[in-house]
């Protein structure tokens, strides 16, 4: 058994192996993976008993979930209006120069990825962006540089 | 009193309706023959509901509602043709032509394309919208059977809808979402890589030219126009009842002799009849079928695997390659009636008329996207070359006759020409679903007891029609001698079309509940004259008409059992001489399988 299958055969004792138990181990391999590799997508789709293709539409289909490998810390900036009103776009200037990657790209040593992602809901706030599960609002130039320091200097 | 409350009326354009409840919209409309236009709705599929091409007003409703997808309820008022219709309709066909790949000037399905045809009716202006066409998408050309144009997909989904269905194969899927949606196998391999099973059921339920098969007839027009080569073709059977459609017949008209004169007409050397070996396949998979019940009855060999399977349908044989890999023993090993005729091509016809084989090119007319796969298959080559050089759909037959500017409905009559061209009622009922079954217990039945097999006018009824999965049983009394092992055996049958309806069948196989000796399978709904190169569309209705031209072609035939053809009989006093199951036809008649990755 491969790491992968291990992985997916304890996330399939966890939640189940019924088709409604796809995207919980979907978000658990996401979450463990930060992508949703081709072999974790055979293995699912072995244990669920459907079709690989089917489980890469599904992982295709979330904008949480991806099947493109990703670096440890996944920051998506808001790209919808109200985000942009309030300067994204020299938000998103700044990180990719300080990262030196666009915007869809990962760091070489594989520590950063920068995405767009829908609406966050905090347009109060705005210009926000996610770097995994946390939200920073009310950015500038300045706390860019700030809040990317300290990911650097974390493990 | 209960189904007088389930009935419910509603009031389109003006005119009462009775219905049922949970009619939709849509088809009580066409009860009363008010067309709504549709884009993603086929008969054959779930509701999706996605076009909205069927958009009607109902009174009191705030937005138009997609016809197709919601059920009629008391006393609606529906109008399908206002005006708010016609331009919300109009701009839904126009936002997909500015998707559309609209060169529709090089289009193999112009004008047999349902979005061209709503594009026109609605006149639709292509300035409307600027072109939003992805740049630089490539069409997917690796496999053998399925092309593959993403920038003719409407995102419809009934491909999608098919595989999963219909089929239970899943090798396509609805992948990303919004403006990025599109149809992809795993990954966005290509076709060539993932486990469709080239039934070319997607490509009949494509409204437009997204998906069609390889072509190959330009090659074929080479080797015509070549004066070194002789051409043969074999015709299949469901090819004849369905050629017509493709020339302005209506389905199911009987156009065999025209079809032989217009392809003499195209220039191939000879015209002969898959029915042939239809015939040989009969007399070969029941004489495997007769060896595995005396195996596994009269010598208790538990290592037969029965039930035996039939083989004819490449769909099916790949589809089990890949489902059910450890069941392959359950397949006849007999090849389908179209590698048979390839082999015996560049063998017995090659020695009879004194042609080199390297210089026979052997083309087969069929209704099927998954013989072109089969054709290529790298162990179909038992006659030293590649037994069958090229497999044509019905529908690139039917662009040949056009191509070749032959006026169909002015053609006389013709008749197939001789050494691999007579056949029986038997075979000709290999394009429905159950006439394999009944062409092999017509003969069957007779080897064993010596009799005409116990049905009216040897109509086996319980395997005609398109139920999913049919079963018959024969008692087996009074057997000859050789098969008296047979005695009193009820021979139990069952036929299954459609791949969901296999998974069935073999699911019972792999738990061991299997109650049957023979069965019979074919990939696509109907049988072959429901196949993936058959004519569009294709609908119940169309496999109705096809299947009914079947038996009575049958049932006007003077023989209608195989091992009577008077052809096979000379073929085993004279080529194939150590008889079915021998040594020679064992090497070019019989194949083996090979097992495929599930996922």
């Amino acid at each position: 058994m491969t790491k992968t299958d291990m992985m997916v055969k304890e996330l399939v004792d966890k939640y189940g192996s019924k088709r409604e138990s796809l995207l919980p181990i979907l978000q658990g391999v996401y979450d463990l993976e930060h992508f949703v590799s081709d072999e974790a997508m055979v293995s699912i789709a072995r244990n669920l008993d459907l079709s690989s293709a089917d489980v890469y539409g599904k992982s295709t289909f979330y904008s949480f979930l991806d099947t493109i490998p990703r670096g440890k810390f996944v920051i998506r900036v808001c790209k919808t209006i109200v985000c942009d009103m309030h300067d994204k776009n020299q938000i998103v200037d700044t990180l990719e120069n300080i990262l030196k990657i666009k915007v869809g790209e990962t760091t070489l040593n594989r520590k950063f990825s920068l995405l767009y992602t829908n609406c966050l809901g905090w347009c109060h706030k705005g210009p926000a962006m996610l770097i995994n599960d946390d939200v920073y609002t009310d950015l500038t130039p300045e706390t860019i540089r700030e809040i990317i320091t300290d990911y650097k200097n974390r493990e | 009193m209960e189904s007088i409350k389930n009935i419910i009326s509603v009031k389109i354009n003006g005119i009462d309706v009775s219905i049922e409840k949970g009619t939709t919209i849509l088809e009580a409309a066409r009860k009363i023959n008010v067309r709504i236009p549709t884009l993603c709705h086929h008969e054959d599929l779930c509701v999706a509901g996605n076009c909205r091409v069927c958009v009607v007003e109902v009174e009191g409703a705030k937005n138009l509602t997609a016809s197709c997808a919601a059920p009629c309820e008391q006393n609606m008022v529906i109008k399908t043709n206002t005006p708010k219709v016609r331009s919300a309709r109009k701009d839904l066909i126009a936002l997909l032509v500015s998707e559309h790949n609209t060169q529709c000037t090089t289009c193999y399905r112009s004008t047999n394309c349902e979005l061209q045809a709503l594009a026109s009716e609605y006149n639709v202006d292509n300035n409307t919208y600027l072109s939003v066409l992805k740049p630089g998408i490539q069409v997917d050309r690796s496999s053998w059977s399925i092309e593959k144009d993403d920038s003719k997909c409407v995102r419809c989904q009934r491909c999608v809808r098919t595989c999963a269905e219909l089929q239970h194969v899943n090798a396509i899927t609805v992948a990303h979402k919004g403006k990025d949606m599109k149809i992809s196998t795993f990954m966005d391999l290509p076709m060539n890589e993932v486990v469709c099973v080239n039934c070319g059921q997607c490509i009949i339920h494509c409204p437009t030219g997204a998906l069609t098969e390889r072509r190959y007839f330009d090659d074929i027009w080479e080797a015509i126009g070549d004066e070194k080569k002789h051409v043969v073709i074999n015709t299949a059977p469901s090819v004849r009842v369905a050629i017509g459609e493709m020339l302005g017949y209506a389905p199911g008209a009987h156009v065999t002799g025209k079809m032989v004169a217009a392809l003499k007409k195209i220039g191939f050397d000879s015209v002969l009849d898959t029915n042939y070996t239809a015939d040989l396949t009969i007399v070969e998979e029941g004489t495997e079928l007769l060896g595995r019940l005396k195996s596994k009855i009269k010598d208790e060999d538990d290592s037969v695997a029965l039930p035996m399977i039939t083989s004819c349908s490449p769909g099916w044989v790949k589809f089990i390659e890949h489902m059910y890999p450890e069941h392959l023993a359950h397949l006849s090993t007999c090849k389908s009636p179209q590698q048979m005729f390839g082999a015996l091509a560049k063998t017995y016809y090659a020695e009879k008329i004194g042609v080199k084989p390297e210089n026979i090119v052997s083309v087969a007319a069929m209704p099927c996207a998954a013989k072109k796969f089969e054709a290529n298959r790298p162990e179909m080559k038992s006659s030293g070359y590649q037994d069958i050089d090229a497999g044509l759909t019905t529908r690139e037959i039917g662009h040949m006759i056009k191509q070749a500017g032959i006026d169909f409905s002015e053609i006389s009559d013709s008749d197939f020409d001789s050494i691999m061209g007579d056949s029986t009622g038997a075979a000709i009922i290999f394009g429905a679903t159950g006439g394999v079954m009944e062409a092999a217990l017509r003969t069957a039945y007779e080897l064993i007891t010596g009799r005409d097999v116990p049905f009216d006018r040897l109509n086996i009824e319980p395997v005609r029609g398109l139920e999913g999965i049919k079963h018959a049983a024969v008692k087996l009394e009074n057997c000859l001698e050789a098969y008296s092992f047979l005695e009193g055996v009820e021979l139990r049958v069952a036929v299954a079309h459609g791949l969901k309806n296999a998974r069935v069948i073999m699911d019972q196989i792999k738990d061991g509940t299997s109650p049957y000796h023979f069965i019979e399978i074919m990939a696509c709904p109907g049988g072959c004259i429901g196949g993936g190169g058959q004519p569009i569309p294709t609908n119940d209705k169309v496999r109705m008409e096809r299947i009914k031209a079947i038996y009575e072609d049958d049932a006007d035939c003077k023989l209608r059992k195989s091992h009577e053809n008077p052809e096979i009989k000379q073929i085993y006093d004279e080529f194939l001489k150590d008889g079915p199951l021998g040594h020679k036809s064992h090497k070019l008649l019989h194949t083996h399988y090979t097992k495929r990755n599930r996922y």
